[in-house]
């Protein structure tokens, strides 16, 4: 309550109000620099008031509004909470200094402002109090370039928004990376695959001045470009293989995937990649690839457990589509808003339930009945593999033969018989072919939408919540089309220029991607609990930019990739460490672990087993024995792959929603069960012992040494050298080479005596053990196993 | 993290370093293992050791640890904890629409006119100094009634099997949140440096085995050092540790070795303090290949305490279990959960409750006493009870799913023992009396550990989430 009880400023007051320099985001802000309303004030509002003075109605205190200016500096008889300019004469002032009994936020709550954030507060009101709209609320613009002084690195317009920081702080940027390291970061960031020895050689003997541009080049024509990009996607669509609820059955929506990945390759230009996601089905000529597309809203898990009730359900699924939807493309916590108007951002109830009416038109069950034996998940489509027809197409030109030679055959003769025969054969090959090279997709049907309506605290047994029409957010403006809004406006307005949202949310994706963090650490959170961004008009830029160049990912990301600021080393110092440990000012490149899937292409890719076909369905690795123990409705057996599939990339891995494969697990790929814009990157022993004992990187050790053993020298020590070389793309050191040539002797010497367990070793896995002394070849596997734990093999640089 | 706090995980990592030069060694790493090089905030600094989000403690703490007996599939707190002679009187005849119109049903939706009383199946005795009443499907459990507390009048939101797990264990039915035993880890750390702090262990047997995701135990938003890791009775007890066909211990350690030599070799030409993490953890995995089959291996344990828990071993049966729960306990896991799959007795429930009960029965018991015993039950909480409760209406022999009024019981741990609490309707229907949400059972588990619910919190997508959600209250009454 902010009752009037106190008259006048206390000399206690003044004392505070002229207090200067204070800390901000670890910079000191005089009395006369200017204090950022975005940066340093919303913060403390939001985390510390907004609760009970923010935009959720039912919870407001007071009836005061802090997140809206005009609420916040009315006259409330005789006083107000902020008079812009007069901190003495602001009761909030009064009440964030007052005694237990008066203070805010209230003593026993347990949110309390630190004596920083109180002078923050004061200088604040002490400047004005102004309140520019949140930053990411405004359409972006594109920034003047900073300029720089003379003989800096800079190569294009991201670098001068980056060095300008760095000059203005006296610091330097790094020095470019040395061109093996910077080959190696490049191909992990554009097709997540090492460089192989030859494209390293060539990189390393390129004289020319555009040797460098043209790897960028190079990496972003490959084909697995799109796979690479597909595992960002993937887990912000929340893509998976099964249905998650439940009994977590398989679905198949793997040719959604290929579009994914086809998408990128092909570069489709990225506005016209959201609108056939989420309105494939209702562009005036829809395809079958827009349908595959359209498949994006029904990657929502779903259940066929036999006490559902479809009333409540089809309200689950369609909470989840707006939580999804809300963060892939407004980077928004508009799921926030399911119960209660969103605490701390503009979203209201009435925005949620608005939002996901979009939606109501999506055919669908509650209850997917009976599909846990039928399969039926609701409406789909049969997609040939693209390269069907080329299989098919010798096949029919021999069928066509034989069926003319059938013609020309008289009856009954021995000859006629002969070609039916050969006919039937045929066939029965063909049928064969096409099922294998079909696969079923769910995609999107479009029914008359059904009623939605505001759930009172996201009670869907509560019927007295008003009706809604699609709509979207009020506070970002209104859809007027003559009819009822679709997917289809939702679609075009997100990749409108009315919406500022979503370029800058995709360019912070694209940063993150080439520098293992964004502009603005938090991916799926542009509101104003989410970070700042470090250098905000640079992000603008890149997101006019982006708008500008027809939403163009390959020319974003080249954009990027060919700035200094990305090339430079990653070599920690001592001195950015105190003023910089984040590396938000950009001073170097990072460093990371390997997502995941990349981990196991890195460890297939060297040993040479990767298949390095594009697309397809779904496969299985090995994987332990009973982990699917606890699936039923149909009860379970993981049958592992044989044959090419074994060795596919980690992108095409089953995706099994409650038991996720455990290797990709321990290495934090998301279970896919709701949108995830940012993996952890832990670091643990379970992640230690995949590496050490799944049958997956051990085939691959041994089958790496069975090349080392054929294609390296045959001295041990330049075999070792060989071999770190294939693996982290440099010479070794001699003191690697003296630890791994004392391995594979050690390992030698143990085992001369006991072949039967190096044969035991060069079993595990599907691929042959190879020709020669198994002894030797189990020795140097250990080699190879050392490698592949080596910190630099797993760290992209 | 906050700067201060990163500065000084700098100085600790530095002095670490410093002292141990290049060769680590297993005895010098001791708590250093921990850590996963993951902060707080999700950047890669190294954290060498977490020592628990909530320091110091916001109330004394009176527990240290957990085994969450979880009866999955919806155990019939009809035949087991809530005695109603009512109900019985009333077998076979209408239930009455007063309790049922307008509320939710799970597979009796097509049958809300012609919903029937079912009657218990079972007697229930009167157990112990305290006189609690409980079924005489759970004889074993009646004679250690004298420490449970029972609470009658559960309720939860979600009526299926899936979402009412994630419920009870997440305090929301939407994934992607942490599990308690999560919770516990990121609030307070763990006290085991050679095994996980969370563990989890599955039987089957006496009712449809009801699907079990992984979601569970998983540790959500927080980093993955603080998921629950399950022990497995088949095959590798934990995923991958075991190496590979033809490789024995001692070759491995040269090979962990040779890894550690090469890390350090990186570690001083890169200085990437990530490096310094990794080396741990590959320490710590090499300990957990000799740590976890010493525990599975249980052929130290005498007959007697074979005898007392109903086991021949670790051999994935509830009993054998509860026996490594006990192991696990000693070694300090903070986190053990058990789930026995077997409680979802749609129909022949008279049967099927008395199959399942007597798989968990003795084991259940057992630990209790064991526990007791060894002086352990004092500091820790044993949580006994199902993902929700079933109808007091019959579905053919058997009963449904329900949601509006459940029973659990809790023991050790602060807990009041020799007490019930709370109280369903005279039909068994509704908890009336002292209802306690989940959210207020996981309050008050907190409470137990010295933590306030309100208090322990994780920012994520802007938000500071709790395992309480928006609700929660501690039940101070429930205390010893």
């Amino acid at each position: 309550m902010f009752n009037r009880v106190f008259a006048g400023p206390s000399s206690l007051m003044r004392t505070f109000v002229i207090c200067v320099g204070c800390m901000m985001g670890g910079r000191v802000v005089g009395a006369d620099q200017a204090v950022q309303f975005d940066r340093d004030i919303l913060p403390i509002l939001a985390d510390k008031c907004y609760a009970c003075h923010g935009p959720d109605a039912s919870q407001r205190a007071a009836e005061l509004r802090l997140d809206d200016a005009g609420d916040a500096v009315r006259d409330r008889g005789g006083y107000q909470v902020i008079v812009p300019g007069n901190p003495e004469d602001s009761e909030l002032v009064r009440r964030i200094w007052a005694e237990p009994d008066e203070q805010m936020p209230p003593a026993d709550y347990r949110k309390q402002l630190t004596a920083r954030e109180r002078r923050v507060l004061v200088a604040w009101i002490r400047q004005g109090a102004e309140r520019p709209a949140h930053w990411a609320y405004m359409p972006p613009r594109r920034h003047p370039i900073p300029p720089i002084s003379e003989g800096t690195a800079a190569r294009n317009f991201i670098d001068a928004f980056v060095l300008a920081q760095l000059q203005e702080r006296g610091i330097r940027a790094n020095p470019p990376a040395d061109r093996r390291t910077l080959l190696r970061r490049l191909s992990w960031d554009l097709i997540g695959l090492p460089p192989t020895d030859q494209e390293l050689a060539h990189f390393l003997h390129n004289a020319s001045a555009d040797a460098y541009e043209m790897e960028v080049d190079r990496l972003l024509q490959s084909p697995h470009f799109g796979e690479r990009m597909a595992v960002l996607w993937l887990d912000l669509v929340r893509y998976a293989d099964t249905v998650g609820y439940h009994g977590d059955q398989n679905v198949s929506i793997s040719p959604y995937r290929d579009y994914v990945i086809h998408a990128f390759n092909s570069n489709k230009p990225w506005d016209q990649f959201t609108v056939e996601q989420l309105a494939g089905d209702l562009l005036p000529e829809p395809s079958v690839e827009t349908l595959v597309a359209s498949g994006y809203n029904r990657l929502g898990m779903m259940s066929a457990e036999g006490g559902v009730q479809p009333e409540e359900y089809l309200a689950k699924y369609a909470a989840d589509r707006v939580r999804n939807a809300g963060t892939v493309w407004l980077g928004s916590t508009l799921g926030c808003a399911e119960c209660h108007d969103h605490k701390f951002d503009p979203f209201t109830t009435h925005d949620f339930y608005s939002f996901a009416a979009f939606f109501a038109d999506i055919k669908e069950q509650g209850l997917y009945a009976g599909a846990h034996n039928t399969g039926k998940w609701g409406p789909s489509l049969d997609v040939p593999d693209p390269q069907l027809p080329a299989l098919l197409a010798s096949l029919d030109l021999e069928l066509d033969a034989l069926r003319t030679q059938l013609q020309r055959h008289s009856d009954e003769s021995a000859e006629r018989q002969e070609v039916a025969k050969r006919i039937e054969a045929l066939e029965a090959q063909r049928k064969t072919l096409v099922a294998e090279h079909t696969r079923s997709t769910l995609i999107t049907e479009t029914v008359t939408p059904r009623e939605m309506r505001v759930l009172p605290r996201g009670n869907w047994m509560d019927k007295s919540g008003e009706v809604v029409t699609p709509q979207i957010p009020q506070f970002l403006g209104r859809l007027q089309p003559s009819h009822r809004a679709t997917r289809l406006d939702l679609a075009r307005w997100i990749v409108s220029r009315d919406n500022p949202l979503t370029a800058r949310v995709m360019v912070n994706r694209l940063w993150k991607l080439m520098f293992g963090r964004g502009l603005s650490k938090t991916l799926d959170d542009v509101g104003s609990q989410g970070e700042v961004p470090s250098h905000p008009e640079l992000l603008d830029t890149l997101a006019v930019e982006f708008m500008d160049s027809g939403w163009d990912v390959k020319y974003m990301l080249k954009l990027i990739a060919t700035s200094a600021t990305y090339q430079q080393s990653s070599q920690p110092r001592p001195e950015l460490e105190a003023v910089d440990p984040y590396n938000r000012l950009l001073a170097r490149q990072s460093r990371y672990r390997l997502d995941a899937e990349f981990l196991r292409d890195n460890a297939l890719s060297v040993s040479g087993l990767l298949v390095r076909v594009v697309g397809g369905r779904s496969v299985k690795p090995y994987q332990p024995p009973g982990l699917y123990e606890h699936l039923n409705f149909p009860k379970r057996v993981y049958e592992a792959d044989v044959g090419a599939d074994q060795y596919r990339r980690g992108v095409y891995t089953h995706w099994q929603r409650q038991f996720l494969h455990p290797a990709l697990k321990a290495f934090d790929a998301p279970s896919r069960e709701e949108c995830t814009a940012q993996r952890p990157r832990s670091n643990t022993p379970l992640g230690a012992l995949v590496l050490l004992n799944d049958p997956s990187y051990i085939e691959a050790a041994r089958r790496f040494a069975l090349r080392a053993l054929s294609d390296a020298p045959r001295e041990a020590a330049s075999r070792a050298d060989w071999m770190v070389r294939q693996a982290v793309g440099r010479p070794a050191e001699p003191e690697e080479i003296a630890i791994l040539v004392d391995l594979a002797q050690a390992e030698m010497n143990d085992l001369s005596g006991r072949t039967a367990d190096a044969q035991q070793l060069l079993a595990v896995g599907q691929a042959p053990a190879g020709a020669g002394d198994p002894v030797e070849l189990a020795a140097w596997t250990a080699v190879a196993r050392a490698i592949f734990n080596m910190h630099e093999f797993v760290t992209r640089n | 993290m906050d700067e201060l706090q990163h500065f000084r995980m700098q100085a600790l990592r530095r002095s670490f370093l410093g002292r141990s030069g290049v060769g680590v060694g297993l005895a010098a790493l001791g708590t250093l293992l921990r850590g996963d090089g993951l902060a707080a905030d999700g950047s890669q600094r190294p954290a060498t050791e977490w020592p628990g989000a909530v320091r110091p403690l916001h109330f004394p703490p009176r527990c240290r640890r957990v085994i969450h007996l979880c009866m999955a599939g919806g155990p019939s707190h009809l035949e087991t904890l809530d005695y109603k002679p009512k109900l019985r009187d009333m077998d076979g005849q209408p239930m009455p629409q007063s309790y049922t119109a307008g509320q939710q049903i799970a597979q009796l939706q097509g049958q809300r006119d012609r919903l029937k009383c079912l009657g218990p199946q079972h007697g229930f005795l009167r157990c112990g100094q305290s006189g609690q009443i409980i079924s005489s499907l759970l004889p074993h459990i009646g004679s250690v009634a004298d420490e449970l507390c029972i609470i009658n009048s559960m309720h939860t939101d979600q009526i299926n099997h899936d979402p009412a797990h994630t419920l009870m264990n997440t305090g929301t039915s939407i994934p992607g949140r942490p599990s308690m035993g999560s919770w516990l880890l990121y609030g307070l750390g763990c006290e085991t440096d050679d095994l996980p702090g969370y563990v989890v262990m599955t039987s089957v047997g006496g009712g449809q085995s009801q699907p079990i995701a992984s979601r569970q135990w998983h540790s959500g938003f927080l980093p993955s050092r603080f998921q629950g890791v399950e022990f497995r009775s088949k095959g590798d007890p934990v995923l991958y540790v075991n190496s590979p066909a033809g490789v024995d211990m001692a070759r491995q350690g040269r090979l962990v070795d040779a890894i550690r030599q090469l890390n350090h070799l990186s570690e001083v030409r890169l200085a990437d303090p990530e490096i310094a993490t990794r080396i741990a953890q590959y320490e710590l995995a090499f300990k957990m290949q000799t740590s976890v089959p010493e525990l599975m291996d249980i052929s130290d344990e005498p007959q007697y305490i074979l005898d007392m828990y109903g086991t021949r071993g670790a051999d994935g049966s509830f009993a054998g279990n509860c026996l490594l729960a006990r192991r696990l306990a000693e070694r300090g896991v903070r986190f053990i959960q058990l789930y026995h799959r077997g409680w979802d007795h749609h129909g022949g429930i008279k049967k099927g409750a008395e199959v399942t009960a007597r798989l968990v029965d003795q084991g259940t018991a057992a630990l209790i006493k064991d526990l007791r015993m060894r002086g352990m039950l004092e500091d820790t909480l044993v949580i006994w009870g199902g993902e929700f409760g079933r109808t007091p209406m019959a579905q053919g022999s058997g009963r449904d799913h329900h949601i509006k009024g459940f029973s659990l019981w809790m023991a050790g741990g602060g807990i009041r023992g020799g007490f019930r609490y709370g109280a369903t309707d005279e039909l068994g229907y509704a908890a009336v009396e002292n209802p306690v949400h989940v959210n207020d059972l996981h309050a008050t588990m907190l409470y137990l550990f010295g933590i306030d619910h309100e208090r322990l919190t994780y920012r994520f997508q802007g938000r500071d989430f709790r395992l309480t959600d928006v609700g929660g209250r501690p039940l101070r009454e429930l205390l010893a």
